[in-house]
This record gives structure tokens, C-alpha cells and sequence, in this order.
């Protein structure tokens, strides 16, 4: 970097942080503590408070719920320093994303590379501003680990294709208004080739939708059926039967995120957290020494894990990441998170065991921990991780 | 600042990378080992190690040393791991260099950077003296006499104690051990009297010493920084080692899992490559995704060190800690996963376990590094 260009992102630094002083609420500078906090865009989409709606707004004017895209797209067209930079400021402050989307995480991405310039016109500015709610129809009750061996077909009908089958654990499959699913195209060609990555409107007629309940009591994810919904073939993003190569490049932005989804960082130190239900000694230490150890080497791989996190984003930037890096980080990022939740369940104790009560704000740290439970199994288990580090990466033999 | 090397790092680390792979190969540490060598290290290639500017590295331009930062010293580090090539680099260049300018007088920086940005002078900081690091537990007593000190007790595990040509020595001037206050650092002469050097021979080969102090006098000039005061010196010195021997240590995780992985690659059993079985292969994979994120948290914790030495405690006990829990799973997984091979003496593997353990022991182990983030964090 020359002189000129870190004096400029210094400026860009100092504007920023007085910007985000300036707009961010109070009460948008402290971790979401329930799915409800959290502000997902979409046709029914409502804020759960004022300040929410408010720093939503703001941001989505300055193009930053998605900093780094193009503005002709809605984005905010920043660098990568500049965008580090912002990432930083907001974490220092504790600012939360203001919107979170699938369409940011992961659809975006995709159709930046593989999309056609009319599919980015019309998909991506109604992301950034929150407009259009997306989810994800991949895995199939068939098609689990083994994705590529999906069933859903889409058979060809002059300009459409019509779609008959089933997809599950489709994440909000209920909340979203779109959903970008993979379809067989070529039932005869072999498993990987015969794909197709298709968008289109969940009120398509023959799209239904049926709540999962899970070990959390929650329902996050859907069984989504399709029975002869019809498509246009200009939805196809790519090529037709080349699905499988979006597929990946767009499940390389989902294990991202998924290995993102720990509370790294913010809040709390767990130690602290841990205090006030176990107890401390006169030096302050936790009352608890082996859970004490536990908490601080947790603490020593999550801070080690955020460093790697940071150097990814870097690596990519610097063109020298290896493509299937986002498996190694999913696979650290959710045995991780996982982690997290045994020490918070063991250091909560007998408090973290009230399923239904006030006190308790309904279960909400069971409920949590149960819930990490899915985090390395859902976007490739972590076995699925370790098997893709160890031939991609690692080169070793075999299948 | 991104959290990877610049070019200039990179141009760096391959001219270290192609004169230490060259020079010392493991087979150079396995030589000096066996021909039991008493220096211990190649003097010549040490002078080669001047000559290309790496021995002052961290030593500002008007002393003659090449002014670079802890990441740079982290990349020549690293590379040393790879070979675990022995050198004087991590006592004189890294942590007698950086106590020498931080905490020395215009005098004392002038008589000794430039001697070891040539390569001339030797120096080491004599800090154990139990058998674990515990720094504020120092207790050699150094005791007013006349116009300076008298200084009595014993170090264990001086690093390059039985050819350095200065010592710097931490001691008591005041208040009694596990105490910050009244901690002092001394610059001694080996051949000062009463003064007792005794090499100890090392599980790994490379280089240490025992070293007695029997009423060894010293002058006030001898002090390094403020007698009393010298804690917050120390802490920052030792974060420098710290951050040093972590980039040894990934270095060498790295050099053990690749070569871990290229015999997983070439050995048969069963009638396949070993590498073909999903145990290893996971396993593998694991030890890939522990070393990256070491390497992460190290590169971070040598930033910190450059951005400000005295804010970059935390940073770099996540980086040490890392750095011995990922070590000492390579090297394990390195030795099983060669079988009997790698139980030889023969095979190299071994001796890359062994100067792990070691590195583990320096400046701190894992369980010390884990237990001051617990502190520093308030639980």
C-alpha cells in the first residue's frame, strides 16, 4: 500500500467510525438475543423495533448491507480495505449486520459470478434493499451428504421447465418470497452433470411448505414440495446441466457462513458468563477450576479461530486462497460453536435446564445449545468437511 | 493490516528459505549432534546469516542492523523450524537484540547492537530458574555492593548459555518472588567472576546452559532499564520470544504434516496408499485445519507485537498456546503415522518431536499461556 492509499483509508477510518457514532442506535450495538432481533428483509418482513427499522434504513441508503458489491447493484461499492475497515469499525462497536439474508450470504455471490446481467439486475438490488426474502432448496430426504444424488426434476416444456419434487431442511423455506434450488435436468446424464440451478417465486403455483420440529421445540427448517411447478427457462442461473459448479461455488459462501455464525467476539467473555451461575474465589477465579480450564482453552481457539477467519477474507482478497478453504473453516467454526454451548450448558447448571418459563426466557439457552447441535451437520457434515480438506487440499488418494 | 505477507515478506522468507534449506537441511543439526560439536551451531553459517542481514534484523539502521519488524523476524523463524536448523537467531537477534533496544542507554545500545548486527557478539536473556517458566517467580538475588550489585542464584535453560558473550539476567533488587515490583535486568560478562557455565546437552541437540552465580559483581552500568522496574521490560521481551518460537513452531508443524502427507501418499498396505483410508484421511485433515489456524493467530500476535509490544500480551498467549497444543499433535500424529519408521533415529521425524518439546518448554507452555488469557479476561 502507498502512502497516499493508507492516508486515504486512515480518512476513510475517521469518516467511518463518526458515521457509524453518528447513526447507529444504542440498542443496535449489542448481539441479537433471539431469532425475532434479527431483521431478515422480504415481502412480510416487519421490524421488531424502531431502532431496528431505523438502522436498517441507514445502512441500506448507504449501500452497506452488502458493502462490497457494485452500487449499480445496490451495493456499496467499496474495497476490500475499505470493507475490512468498516467490518472492523462495526465490530468494535458491537454494531449488528443490519440485515440478514441468505440472498446476501449466498445467492449473491453466485449470481455475481455465474449470473446473466438481466438476472442481476432483477435479483440483486431487491437483496440489498431487503426486499425479496431467499431460501435454499438443496438437500432432498435422498440427498443428504451425497447432495449430487438430488431427485427433484424439471422436465422441459417449450419456454419452461415444470418442477416435480421434494426438498427438506430448506432453512425459512415458510418466510421466503424466492428460493434458488437445484433441479435434475438430465436424468440420464451422470450424477454431477445432469444439475441445473434454478430461481424462482415461491407463490408459483404447486410450491408448498411443512414446518420441521426440531430437538430445540423450534421450526426452522421446511419439507418443500414441489408438484408441476412451472418456471421459465431464463431462470436457469449458468449454464443448464452446469448447475453443479454454482452449487458449490454458492455452498463455499454457506459454509462461510455457517462457520461465521458463533457469537466470536462479541459479548460477554464466556469466563464472565460462567461467573455468575458457578461463582468466583477471592482472586476473582472461577469457582470451578476444571471448567475454568475448559473455558480458557475455548477462549485460546476461538480468538485463534478468528484470526483465521480474518486471514481467509485476506487470502481471498490477495487471490491466494484455496477454493475449498470455507470447508476447513466450517468444519473448526461449528465444532467450535458446539463446544460453546456443552460449557454454557455445564456452567449454567441446573438454571440451564428450564425449558418453559420466564425466568428462563423460555428455555432460551437449551434451546440454543441444541440447536448448535445441527450447525456440523447442515451445509456438509463435518465428516463431509474433513473428507473435502483431505482430497482437495490435501491431495491424499482415493474416491 | 491483512494477515498476509507482503511481497517484500515473501522475497524475504524465499532468500531464508533457499540459504537455510541449502545450508542446514535436518542432516546439518543431525552432524553437530553426533560429531557432539561444542559450539553446537555453524559459525560460519552464522556469519553468512549477518552478511544477509538476518542477524540485525530487528536492530535499528543507525546500529547497523536491517530495522524490520517482528512479522519478518516470524518469517525467518519459521523457516527455521522447517530445518530445525540451530542458531543464534532467537537469543541474540530476537530476544537479546530486542531487550538491548528497548530497554538499553544510548551507551549500552551503542557498545552492543552493532556487534550483533555483525554477527560479532553472542548475547542471551537468563530467565528460568525453576522447572517451569514463571518469570515473576525470578528470586537470584542481586543485592547492592559499593557502586553496583552482587548477584547470587541460579538459571536453568539459557538458551545459547554455553557461547554467548553477554548475558542478561533477570533478578531480584527488591520484594520477593511471584512480586512484579523489584524485578531488574543485568548485563553480566560470562567471564566475570563467579560466574559458572555449565552446557547442558538437550533433548533436541540444540543449545543451553545451566549457569551459577556465586557473588558475581556488577556495576550500575550494568543495568538494563530501571532497577526495580524491569517487570514491564521483561513482559514485552519475553511476548517477542514468545512470538518467535510460535513461528518456529508452525514452521515446524508445517514441515512435519507435509512430510506426514507425502508418506501417506507413497506408502502401501492392505494394497492401497495408507492415504486411501478415511482414519488417516480425517485425521489428516484436522491437523491441516489446526495448523492454519496457528499460523493465523501467530501472524496476528507478530502484528500485534509490531502495532504496540506492550498491548499484544493476549494476542500472543492465544498465538504460544496454539503453537504447543499444534506442534505437539504434529509431531505425535507425524511419528504414528510413519509407523516404525518413524521410531528410528535414522528417519528425521524424531527430531522434530523432540525440538518441539522443547519449544513447548520455552518461554512458556500451553497450560502457562491458556491460564494468563484466563487471567487477563477477568475469570
Amino acid at each position: 500500500m502507498s502512502e497516499s492509499e493508507a492516508a486515504d483509508l486512515e480518512e476513510f477510518r475517521k469518516q467511518t467510525r463518526a458515521w457509524l457514532e453518528a447513526n447507529c442506535p444504542p440498542e443496535m450495538r449489542k448481539p441479537a438475543t433471539s431469532d425475532a432481533d434479527v431483521f431478515w428483509g422480504g415481502r412480510n418482513a416487519k421490524f421488531s423495533s424502531e431502532p431496528q427499522r431505523i438502522w436498517f434504513e441507514r445502512m441500506r441508503d448507504k449501500g452497506w448491507t452488502v458493502p462490497d458489491w457494485p452500487k449499480e447493484y445496490g451495493g456499496g461499492g467499496l474495497s476490500a480495505a475499505e470493507h475490512k475497515v468498516l467490518r472492523a469499525e462495526m465490530a468494535k462497536m458491537g454494531a449488528r449486520p443490519p440485515l440478514s439474508s441468505f440472498g446476501i450470504w449466498m445467492l449473491g455471490p453466485a449470481l455475481l459470478k455465474y449470473g446473466n446481467e438481466a438476472q442481476k439486475k432483477e435479483h440483486l438490488p431487491n437483496i440489498a434493499a431487503g426486499l425479496i426474502r431467499w431460501c435454499q432448496g438443496y438437500s432432498e430426504p435422498n440427498a443428504g451428504s451425497d447432495l449430487a444424488s438430488l431427485q427433484t426434476r424439471a422436465e422441459s416444456d417449450g419456454d419452461d421447465f415444470v418442477i416435480t419434487g421434494q426438498k427438506i431442511w430448506t432453512s425459512y423455506a415458510n418466510y421466503a418470497d424466492w428460493i434458488f434450488c437445484l433441479v435434475r435436468t438430465d436424468p440420464a446424464a451422470k450424477k454431477h452433470d445432469g444439475i441445473s440451478f434454478i430461481l424462482f417465486d415461491m407463490t408459483s403455483k404447486g410450491v408448498s411448505t411443512k414446518p420441521i420440529l426440531l430437538i430445540s421445540g423450534y421450526s426452522p427448517f421446511c419439507e418443500t414440495f414441489f408438484d408441476g411447478v412451472r418456471v421459465p427457462k431464463s431462470h436457469v442461473v449458468g449454464t443448464v446441466n452446469r448447475g453443479w459448479d454454482v452449487a458449490k461455488y454458492l455452498l463455499q459462501h454457506e459454509r462461510a457462513m455457517i462457520s461465521g455464525m458463533g457469537e466470536r467476539g462479541v459479548g460477554r467473555p464466556l469466563g464472565q458468563i460462567a461467573a455468575d451461575s458457578v461463582g468466583s474465589d477471592a482472586q476473582g477465579k472461577l469457582d470451578d477450576s476444571m471448567l475454568r480450564s475448559q473455558i480458557a482453552s475455548f477462549d485460546v481457539d476461538e480468538a485463534a479461530l478468528a484470526a483465521c477467519a480474518e486471514r481467509a477474507v485476506d487470502l481471498a482478497k490477495a487471490g491466494q486462497a484455496h477454493p475449498a478453504f470455507s470447508s476447513a473453516m466450517k468444519y473448526y467454526g461449528t465444532e467450535l460453536n458446539k463446544r460453546r454451548y456443552e460449557i454454557l450448558m455445564s456452567a449454567g447448571g441446573v438454571d440451564a435446564l428450564e425449558w418453559e418459563s420466564e425466568r428462563s426466557k423460555q428455555g432460551a439457552r437449551p434451546r440454543a445449545w441444541l440447536r448448535t447441535k445441527a450447525n456440523s451437520i447442515e451445509g456438509g457434515t463435518s465428516e463431509v468437511m474433513l473428507g473435502i480438506v483431505a482430497k482437495r487440499i490435501l491431495d491424499l488418494p482415493g474416491a | 493490516m491483512a494477515l498476509v505477507l507482503t511481497e517484500e515478506q515473501s522475497m524475504l522468507r524465499d532468500s531464508a528459505r533457499g540459504l537455510i534449506s541449502d545450508k542446514a537441511p535436518v542432516s546439518h543439526l543431525r552432524g553437530l549432534r553426533d560429531a557432539k560439536d561444542p559450539t553446537g551451531f555453524s559459525k560460519e553459517l552464522w556469519q553468512s546469516f549477518a552478511e544477509m542481514g538476518f542477524a540485525g534484523l530487528l536492530v535499528p539502521e543507525e546500529f547497523g542492523g536491517s530495522g524490520l519488524g517482528f512479522v519478518e523476524a516470524g518469517v525467518v523463524m519459521e523457516e527455521i523450524g522447517r530445518t530445525l536448523m540451530p542458531s543464534p537467531f532467537l537469543a541474540t537477534s530476537v530476544v537479546a537484540a530486542s531487550a538491548l533496544s528497548r530497554g538499553g542507554n544510548a551507551a549500552q545500545k551503542s557498545e552492543y547492537l552493532p556487534k550483533i548486527s555483525n554477527g560479532s557478539l553472542l548475547a542471551t536473556l537468563a530467565i528460568d530458574e525453576g522447572a517451569k517458566h514463571r518469570p515473576l517467580q525470578t528470586n537470584l538475588q542481586a543485592v547492592r555492593a559499593g557502586n553496583g550489585f552482587k548477584l547470587s542464584g541460579a538459571k536453568a535453560l539459557v538458551v545459547d548459555g554455553h557461547v554467548a558473550d553477554l548475558f542478561i539476567v533477570a533478578a531480584r533488587t527488591a520484594g520477593s518472588a511471584g512480586e512484579r515490583e523489584g524485578l531488574t535486568l543485568f548485563l553480566v560478562n560470562p567471564k566475570a567472576r563467579g560466574v559458572a557455565v555449565e552446557r547442558t546437552i538437550m533433548v533436541d541437540a540444540h543449545n543451553a546452559a545451566r549457569i551459577e552465580f556465586a557473588n558475581v559483581e556488577v556495576n550500575a552500568d550494568s543495568v538494563l532499564g530501571e532497577v526495580d522496574q524491569g517487570a514491564a521490560l521483561l513482559d514485552g521481551v519475553l511476548d517477542i520470544g514468545r512470538g518467535a518460537v510460535a513461528s518456529e513452531m508452525v514452521g515446524l508443524s508445517d514441515e512435519v504434516f507435509g512430510r506426514t502427507v507425502e508418506y501417506l501418499k507413497s506408502r502401501k498396505q492392505f494394497g492401497k496408499l495408507i492415504g486411501e483410508f478415511q482414519a488417516l484421511q480425517h485425521r489428516a485433515a484436522q491437523l491441516y485445519v489446526d495448523i492454519e489456524i496457528t499460523r493465523a493467530a501467530t501472524m496476528k500476535a507478530l502484528q500485534a507485537l509490531d502495532t504496540d509490544v506492550a498491548k499484544a500480551a493476549s494476542a500472543v498467549a492465544v498465538a504460544k498456546a496454539r503453537a504447543g497444543t499444534t506442534a505437539t499433535r504434529a509431531v505425535q500424529e507425524g511419528v504414528q503415522m510413519h509407523g516404525g519408521m518413524g521410531m528410528t533415529d535414522q528417519f528425521d521425524i524424531g527430531f522434530f518431536m523432540k525440538r518441539a518439546r522443547v519449544c513447548e518448554e520455552l518461554f512458556g507452555d500451553a497450560n502457562y499461556h491458556t491460564e494468563q488469557l484466563a487471567r487477563a479476561r477477568g475469570y
